[in-house]
């Protein structure tokens, strides 16, 4: 690992070599290293097995992957809710080429105004099925139309008049905001986590493959993603505002000649990414049950990781980094502990970064041409 | 108004020109004067002074990453990793923590006490090696990364370091027997903290009180003067000058013959030993080591310091950190805490200074990007920047 990172300064015969041992490791690596985890527990269940249970005082003790296989599907879902906040990152990095560290806290304060919102006009648990889904269909518009606003406000204030500053600057004023945003969360909920009515019974089981459980959370995080994803997939290939978005994440100056509206387009961009983070704010409600001021940093940080793996500036990277995030985060708190999952994904970004740092798909940046 | 700061920039100019050449001299002597008199104004436990040390404990630690972020423009958005590895080494090497050994070197603790039982300097020297070690491996990874790749990796670094603080209870160094009397060593305290760390002691001077704040005010006012005049040196070195080429354009810098990887691994090396020697003291002097102080928080407040101040500039450094950390420890606190009361607001200004201090960064960012003690060389990049941005729009690219 320090060999390669040293690269840069080396002598010109090395570096040919030197590149590709890096290319191969950068190729291989990260796969390996993404790959280690889940085939080591389902070795360890199917080998060792695990304790399914206790029956007279005694354990029993499987050996199958269901409890894999049920780790798996609560990871793919957790990752949908990344993926949501991830394509967030990857679109604004894709045309401003900044990570805005706001973001998290947008959602956070998705996640804390749909809450408010379902609270205000009164869906809870007396509440029938067709009033919930409509209810709930409008907290999501709301939680979007929130998230979305803000993030462009967010724009206009802080990011907007620093366009032609050093790189550096729109990245403070991004943690600064990100600051005063978790402020207001505190001052809105507290300081400790929040417990929200579990309007959804999300841990009813829908129905179950060979013993592997699926519920109604993750049916949610599928059911709000996945139609999410695509809307926005068709948007940026082919509706006329996403295609000036594309055109302007490649070249600014370029598009502003064909007429483009730069700045307009720019917002756009913070408003889709907002939306999607709103989106994210109501699954994630939901799916926990309990929201606190902290989670929009914790969920940045992840989000963030998950759009490096799949390469930033990359919609689909953004969606298959965040899956895998999922995955990994999942098996770290089911194997290792939730306190130890932090450090488990940052430790992750680190080891992307150094294997490999354009992501597995490829990053979409004028950086990267 | 620019009008007015024309004039007033005139002025300061003539002035300047009338003084004689040895003024920063004098001016310096006096400071410091001012600085080691300054205790004798206030009482022994007054607030003021309390306040004034953790200022020049943070002074420190903004000097220590104004080398990484503002000389050499690598963004370290984890530095409160040397904070926690610094306050540490304090909790680690002068404390009773790790009860099963038994090492005492010129300490004030009795001797039969356990623990190990290091002099304040050795410590202190210690965690500014430590610090310096953790910081290269730090830096490792980052240089072939652009900025704010570098950013995010630093974060995580220091995300982890703060993991293992916390959940570091259950890193067990060695076995016990379950007793409370013997529980067995573990690597932190995690929240509970690491208690009661040794006082400072000094052959000839004698042991530290807790209740007298004028020996921590010199002590700390040392160390800041050593790193002080550290800093002026380094910067006006070739190291120095090594890391503004870096900064300002890393292509054009190692075709001029500059190590890339060992300047910067010196300077993440570097501030992350200021980092360290301020930990340890911090740790001493809140006698305590708590895994919970070790939040990424910490890293902003210290960044906004050299922000607010101006990045590079070693002054605006000292200044900025001076008013944040007076700002924090001492009015909104002290002063204004009951501010919001008086106008029948339902809160008090302590739950806002994570806000205070996000919209800080952002009006210092948005109105005066570089900072209010600007370095000369930042702010003629930061304009020329935009006029040659500006420049290339009216002219084709290639």
């Amino acid at each position: 690992m320090e060999a390669r990172s040293l690269t840069a300064s080396t002598p010109a015969g090395w570096t040919g070599t030197l590149a590709r041992v890096r290319e191969t490791a950068g190729g291989w690596g990260l796969i390996v290293a993404l790959l280690i985890l889940p085939v080591y527990f389902a070795v360890k269940d199917l080998t060792k097995g695990y304790q399914a249970g206790v029956m007279a005082g005694h354990p029993i003790i499987v050996h199958n992957l269901t409890q894999f296989g049920e780790t798996l599907v609560q990871g793919l879902s957790n990752g949908m809710i990344w993926a949501l906040i991830a394509i967030g990152y990857t679109l604004v990095y894709g045309i401003i080429e900044l990570i805005n560290f706001a973001h998290g806290d947008v959602f956070m304060i998705g996640s804390f105004a749909t809450v408010g919102f379902w609270g205000t006009i009164g869906l809870g648990f007396a509440t029938g099925t067709l009033g919930l889904v409509f209810g709930l269909f409008l907290t999501l518009i709301v939680g979007m139309a929130v998230c979305g606003s803000l993030n462009v406000l967010i724009e206009r204030v802080g990011y907007r008049p620093l366009r032609n500053a050093p790189k550096l600057a729109p990245l403070i004023t991004a943690v600064g905001f990100s600051f005063i945003l978790q402020n207001v969360g505190l001052l809105w909920l507290g300081g400790s986590p929040v417990g929200v009515n579990d309007l959804l019974r999300q841990g009813a089981v829908v129905f179950s493959i060979s013993g592997v459980d699926v519920h109604r959370a993750d049916v949610l995080a599928f059911g709000v993603t996945i139609p999410l994803v695509i809307a926005l997939t068709w948007f940026l290939a082919s509706a006329r505002a996403g295609r000036a978005m594309r055109a302007t994440a490649q070249d600014p100056e370029a598009a502003r000649l064909m007429g483009i509206n730069v700045d307009r387009t720019i917002s756009l961009t913070f408003l889709l990414g907002g939306m999607l983070a709103g989106a994210a704010g109501l699954v994630y409600a939901l799916y926990q049950t309990t929201i606190w001021y902290f989670q929009g940093f914790e969920a940045g940080l992840i989000a963030f990781t998950a759009a490096v793996m799949g390469g930033i500036g990359n919609v689909r990277g953004a969606v298959l980094g965040g899956l895998i995030i999922g995955i990994i985060q999942q098996f770290s708190d089911a194997r290792f502990g939730p306190e130890w999952t932090g450090a488990v994904v940052f430790a992750y970004l680190i080891l992307i970064m150094v294997l490999r740092p354009h992501g597995l798909i490829g990053e979409e940046t004028r950086e990267a041409g | 108004m620019s009008e007015l700061i024309a004039q007033l920039t005139e002025w300061r100019d003539a002035v300047l020109e009338r003084l004689p050449p040895w003024w920063p001299r004098a001016l310096a002597a006096i400071l410091i004067a001012i600085g080691i008199l300054l205790p004798f104004a206030f009482g022994e436990t007054s607030g003021f002074i309390d306040a004034t040390i953790k200022a020049l404990a943070f002074v420190v630690m903004a000097l220590g990453l104004n080398i990484v972020v503002g000389f050499a423009g690598l963004l370290d958005l984890g530095y409160v990793a040397f904070y926690a590895l610094g306050a540490y080494s304090m909790g680690w090497f002068a404390s009773g923590f790790f009860y099963k050994a038994h090492v005492h070197i010129l300490s004030s603790a009795l001797s039969t006490v356990p623990g190990i039982h290091f002099n304040f300097l050795l410590v202190l020297l210690s965690a500014a090696l430590i610090c310096a070690v953790f910081g290269a491996i730090i830096g490792l990874p980052t240089l072939r990364l652009r900025g704010d790749y570098i950013a995010i990796v630093t974060l995580a670094f220091g995300e982890i370091i703060g993991t293992i603080a916390v959940n570091g209870t259950d890193i067990h160094l060695t076995g016990g027997n379950g007793t409370p009397s013997d529980p067995g060593m573990t690597l932190t305290a995690g929240n509970l903290g690491i208690p009661a760390l040794d006082l400072p002691y000094f052959p000839g001077i004698g042991k530290f009180q807790l209740l007298n704040l004028r020996a921590w005010y010199w002590l700390i006012f040392a160390i800041l003067l050593l790193v002080l005049f550290v800093n002026i040196r380094l910067r006006d070195s070739r190291l120095g000058r090594a890391w503004v080429a870096l900064r300002e354009d890393e292509v054009a810098a190692v075709s001029m013959g500059i190590p890339a990887v060992r300047t910067k691994l010196l300077a993440y090396s570097i501030g992350a030993t200021f980092g360290g020697m301020s930990g340890a003291f911090l740790g001493a002097y809140y006698t305590t080591v708590n895994a919970s102080q070790f939040a990424f928080s910490f890293s902003i407040f210290v960044l906004a310091m050299i922000i607010v101040g101006g990045l590079g500039s070693i002054w605006g450094a000292v200044l900025g950190a001076l008013l944040l950390s007076y700002i924090n420890f001492y009015f909104i606190p002290d002063v204004f805490n009951s501010l919001p009361g008086t106008f029948g607001l339902n809160f008090s200004l302590t739950d806002l200074s994570f806000g205070i201090f996000g919209f800080l960064l952002v009006l210092v960012m948005v109105l005066r990007p570089q900072g209010l003690f600007p370095e000369r060389r930042r702010k003629l990049e930061l304009t020329q920047e935009i006029e040659r941005d500006q420049a290339m729009l009216q002219e084709p690219t290639t």
